[in-house]
């Protein structure tokens, strides 16, 4: 049996519904952070799979674009858990409840 | 033969994917996701993008990984409390993905070939070509591609800003510093003066 485009995206909706388990079981911040990237990547697969099906480069542009938002996101995310970290000395995200989320 | 390559692939991708969720220490869970994306590059080679394959290997998880790992390392964050203050939600999570899991397949599940009609050798190996690629972000998508330079730029200056230590903060570690040299200073200077005095009559 070849192997079609579903295949690729049923993968796809598997790591992402992974990612998103992840984020809501975890309460460290590092982990959570780590569930979020795999969720972006599923969305990559997907991305490059319907691209391949569809004979169109735009899917690997986008995902060339999510690559660095993912980039800029991980910067800024791991400074603020450093400085969450400095001042509470946890990385646990029940134990950052200032604002009451 | 290649669906025999795409099962082991993906099974490899699944298992890092769930290596990662379900570790207790934290450098692990960030090993299996190098795991993972790695799979994930060979299923990017499979699908006729071998710069974006590349690309997967460098940025995620060599990268972004590796400012995980540093990170982790950093804060001795590795064992963090384990899952204390939930009780329901870890099942009620279980089902909700479940159910996303279910919608998602129900939703992309119709079966669509990988080389439909319209698509011949020439455009796949178009799709390949970086050529192409660079080609489409610099002129259809040149716009995108400078915001995404201000984003960049944008995520650097914060990130200095945010862990930029305060005034205040960094008046009490000046403080701490000139402590330690007048408490270390009866022990140091007797071995730091010895060198000194040698080396003065060479000089």
């Amino acid at each position: 049996m070849a192997v079609s485009v579903t295949n690729y995206t049923v993968l796809s909706a598997m790591l992402f519904t992974i990612g998103i388990i992840g984020v809501l079981t975890r309460r460290n911040a590092i982990i959570v952070f780590m569930s979020i990237e795999l969720m972006l990547n599923a969305g990559n697969l997907a991305f490059i799979a319907f691209s391949r099906a569809f004979g169109s480069v735009d899917g690997q542009i986008f995902v060339f674009f999510v690559l660095t938002v993912a980039a800029a996101e991980v910067a800024i995310g791991l400074a603020l858990i450093v400085t969450i970290f400095r001042s509470k000395n946890t990385a646990d995200i029940d134990d950052i409840s200032t604002m009451r989320g | 033969m290649e669906s025999i390559f795409f099962y082991a692939t993906a099974a490899i991708a699944l298992i890092g994917a769930i290596g990662m969720v379900l570790s207790r220490n934290a450098i692990h869970s960030a090993l299996f996701l190098v795991l993972n994306f790695a799979a994930t590059s060979v299923l990017y080679l499979m699908l006729n993008a071998p710069l974006l394959a590349v690309l997967q290997v460098t940025v995620y998880a060599g990268a972004i990984m590796v400012l995980f790992l540093f990170v982790i390392m950093l804060l001795n964050a590795e064992n963090v409390s384990v899952d204390s203050h939930l009780r329901w939600q870890p099942i009620a999570a279980l089902i909700l993905g479940g159910l996303l899991l279910v919608e998602t397949v129900v939703t992309v599940g119709r079966p669509l070939p990988l080389n439909p009609a319209g698509v011949t050798p020439e455009t796949l190996n178009q799709l390949a070509d970086p050529r192409v690629l660079a080609q489409f972000l610099f002129t259809d998508y040149l716009l995108p591609f400078e915001v995404t330079s201000l984003l960049l730029l944008v995520a650097m200056v914060g990130a200095v800003v945010l862990t930029k230590a305060r005034p205040a903060q960094k008046r009490d570690q000046r403080r701490v510093r000139f402590a330690d040299q007048v408490e270390g200073s009866e022990g140091a200077s007797a071995v730091m003066s010895e060198p000194q005095g040698e080396n003065r009559p060479v000089a």
